[in-house]
């Protein structure tokens, strides 16, 4: 039998999709679709372009009016700009979901441990499997939770992990995110749009439902409240956010409306003898368990930074103290540092004796002197990244730069060799777009949100990021990146 | 209640009000400016201006379209319907995840939509469409709010905000509409004085409702004692400060808070209204009796401040 002409390829919407070297999460080979891809291919094929144009609008338009917008640093006019989001659904076959899920579920708890460790008795430093300076020289090394120990050993209860699929079809973890993590309202609004843009669609598909996210996370929250409040009453939980300002406000407040909980500033918060108030219109109210979207540094003017206001004085006391719980802990960022990352394999195995089920991509580590030499010789392939940024910012990308970017990047590698990674120029897997009234094949990842509180909770998807500028490879929302729904398949 | 959340929830209220309340003046002054002499005219946007608290311009131009713009998207006057509605859902975006949704949404578009009209659209041909628009728009978020947020505490300091801020507007407009016009108090008034009795009535969404009381007959006592001591009608000084106790005695319970000032100083001041003979208070001057209104109402604004919203915290501790 002959494979079947790719006439559909040379059909609106699909007349510009391109392929490449990468790994094309629609299509087996041109004009193939996956099995999983077939419904949406054959739906896209009928339905007109027209009618998806007037659904992208109304999209934009109810974001618009929710007022689900982020704000971009470094730019006067109109800080609030809406999130872009792509109709088409990025779909994932339940198997390869399974595979994710036990991927991710490993992860955190050999991260977990790992953190414990390092913050008590370090036997992973004295075994010599992670370099003492390595974890001492990190920016993100808290000495002052020596010592300190957190509800259920938990450092980390809320984390979301980015994965890039690679050209050979396999998922691999290109960073976690261990400290605040955000996006996932956006997962959760892209599902509302999508429920409403292709509602046959998605009840033939048999999506698996994101919708109870915000009550586990509630869950995960109370799993840790401190032992000596459940006796009292019902824990207090509340989210403490930078402030309206800040990029992801948005997500906060979304957050606390849809766990119910207070939304709290450093402002709302007092502390005194070491306990924890809220200032309500009724009198002081006792606090159990803060979620806190506010980054270590800001988070306690006595005991870290002295010139934030974002802060609760006293509050680092209360949370040695055992009075109140921090979600995640302070000090989780040591274990998402870009350079830590290479050992991560290293330690899944020695906390747990497994091998890991999610590869990690090849990574250069600049303070070792034969790696580094590699990579300045070849910084035109590689990709360069600040240890401890993130959102896309300090970043080289070899083949997409210009000679004076690489040769300011050599000067500071050649400062700070352990500020700096690097890693090969991945080929992220591409998806269909709907751009500019057609179909169109972008770079695509994907972040799904992990919960750990009495034991751990993946909701089946997370946030595919799209990186919407034709060829580039950066998906953050500061960089000009959209976001797309996922649609994990129950069968 | 978070204190901060309260506090939001409460200005936002007073400035959406004031936003209503000025493209009500400002659509009633374009509205009658058609019927009247360039003169009289220009009295009322005086007197217009003073009831706003914007400073007369310098040179004393005063057409109807600067005037226009000053009130309507002119972002440096605070008091303008853009500042006014800006205000207020920067305010509701501080605590958005305490009302609903659809409150949100509504007090957004409304937003949106002020924010992106151009000067030619607030004036001339389509003002009468903007200026609706503004009041629609905070009508709807009333309704919407009453639909759908519970009337739990968030409501009663929105409710408290919204009459707070219509009594000290009414009692800003009443007093400056008598102070300039003298005229027999009990006798019908005619032609131009006509169009500006009818203009206080409809500045305050009130002619048709005093029609029906007394009849189209318009006698300036009569739209004293309508607008300062009506208990019914919802733009009635009297009916604001009604609504005001209730939200204190309704915030007083849902709190158990010991705390008797506010109350006392609103339940005073609604005594003071209920008791009012009409005939004294026009006997002493309706100035005085509106300004010592708004300095109790300005008394009572300052201890909920204090009582709810920026207590001492040592006080606090001990109880």
């Amino acid at each position: 039998m002959s494979p079947p002409e790719p006439l559909s390829l040379f059909r609106p919407p699909f007349r510009n999709y391109q392929f490449d070297a990468a790994y094309d999460e629609m299509f087996a080979s041109p004009g193939v679709p996956r099995e999983h891809y077939k419904a949406l291919f054959q739906t896209l094929l009928e339905l007109p372009p027209e009618e998806l144009r007037k659904s992208q609008q109304a999209a934009d338009l109810s974001f618009l009016h929710q007022g689900i917008t982020f704000t971009v640093y470094g730019n006067d006019e109109g800080t609030e700009r809406v999130f872009p989001n792509d109709l088409l659904p990025r779909i994932i076959p339940n198997v390869e979901w399974r595979k994710i899920e036990s991927g991710l579920t490993q992860r955190i708890a050999a991260l977990n441990l790992f953190l414990e460790d390092i913050y008590h008795h370090g036997r992973i430093l004295a075994d010599g499997v992670v370099p003492r300076e390595l974890v001492y020289s990190c920016r993100h090394f808290r000495r002052e939770m020596r010592g300190l120990n957190v509800p259920r050993g938990i450092y980390v209860s809320i984390c979301g992990t980015d994965l890039v699929r690679l050209p050979d079809g396999s998922f691999a973890v290109l960073e976690d995110n261990l400290r605040v993590p955000s996006g996932v309202s956006y997962m959760l609004a892209n599902r509302k749009v999508l429920k409403k843009v292709f509602p046959t669609m998605f009840g033939d598909y048999g999506v698996c439902p994101v919708d109870h996210y915000a009550q586990a996370l509630l869950a995960t929250l109370r799993a840790l409240a401190p032992a000596n409040s459940t006796a009292r009453h019902e824990p207090k939980v509340v989210l403490l956010t930078p402030g309206v300002f800040n990029s992801a406000y948005f997500e906060h407040t979304f957050l606390a409306q849809q766990m119910g909980i207070e939304l709290v500033e450093g402002r709302d918060l007092l502390v005194h003898d070491n306990i924890v108030y809220m200032r309500t219109t009724a009198g002081l109210r006792r606090v159990d368990v803060i979620y806190r979207r506010v980054d270590d540094d800001f988070l306690d003017p006595l005991c870290f930074r002295r010139d934030s206001s974002l802060g609760v004085p006293g509050l680092f006391n209360a949370y040695r103290a055992g009075n109140v719980v921090l979600a995640n802990a302070i000090g989780t960022g040591v274990a998402d540092d870009k350079a830590l990352y290479a050992y991560v394999p290293a330690i899944i195995r020695y906390y747990l004796g497994e091998d890991p089920i999610l590869a990690n991509v090849q990574t250069y580590l600049l303070n070792d002197r034969s790696q580094r030499s590699y990579v300045l010789e070849h910084l035109d392939e590689l990709v360069v990244k600040a240890v401890g940024e993130s959102g896309g910012y300090g970043m080289l990308i070899g083949p997409h730069s210009s000679e004076e970017d690489r040769e300011d990047f050599r000067r500071r590698i050649e400062a700070e060799p352990r500020n700096y990674i690097a890693q090969p120029t991945l080929s992220l897997s591409r998806a269909p777009c709907f751009l500019e009234g057609e179909v169109q094949a972008r770079h695509v990842d994907l972040r799904p949100y992990i919960l750990y509180g009495e034991n751990v909770t993946l909701v089946p998807g997370g946030l595919t990021r799209v990186a919407l500028r034709r060829g580039s490879l950066v998906v953050n929302s500061s960089q000009g990146g959209g976001s797309k729904d996922t649609w994990v398949l129950r069968a | 209640m978070l204190s901060r959340v309260a506090d939001s929830l409460y200005w936002m209220s007073r400035y959406l009000e004031r936003a209503e309340h000025t493209a009500r003046l400002i659509d009633v002054d374009l509205q009658l400016r058609l019927d009247q002499s360039p003169e009289a005219g220009a009295g009322r946007s005086l007197r217009l201006l003073e009831a706003s608290q914007v400073p007369v311009p310098e040179d004393g131009e005063l057409d109807a379209a600067s005037l226009t713009q000053v009130l309507t998207l002119d972002r440096t006057n605070p008091s303008s319907i853009l500042s006014c509605v800006a205000a207020a859902r920067e305010n509701l975006r501080q605590v958005r995840e305490q009302c609903s949704s659809e409150m949100w949404e509504q007090l957004n578009r409304l937003y949106l939509q002020v924010n992106s009209t151009t000067a030619g659209e607030a004036w001339l041909l389509h003002s009468y469409i903007f200026f609706r628009a503004v009041r629609e728009g905070a009508h709807l978020f009333q309704g919407v709010t009453d639909s759908t947020m519970s009337h739990g505490e968030g409501w009663q300091y929105i409710q408290l905000g919204r009459f707070v801020e219509r009594t000290d507007e009414l009692a800003r407009l009443i007093g400056t509409h008598f102070g300039r016009l003298p005229h027999p108090l009990d006798q019908a008034v005619e032609s131009e004085e006509y169009l500006e009795w009818v203009g206080l009535l409809k500045s305050c969404a009130a002619f048709e409702a005093y029609c029906k009381t007394y009849t189209a007959e318009i006698r300036p006592l009569r739209v004293a004692e309508f607008l300062l001591l009506n208990p019914e009608f919802p733009h009635s000084v009297r009916f604001s400060v009604d609504r005001v106790h209730d939200a204190l005695v309704a915030i007083g319970e849902l709190t158990e808070r010991k705390a008797e000032q506010p109350v006392r100083l609103a339940g005073r001041l609604c005594a003071t209204l209920s008791f009012s003979q009409i005939e004294e208070i026009m006997a002493s001057g309706a100035g005085a009796y509106v300004q010592s209104v708004r300095y109790q109402c300005a008394q009572a604004h300052t201890a909920i401040q204090q009582v709810y919203f920026d207590y001492a915290v040592e006080a606090a501790l001990v109880a």
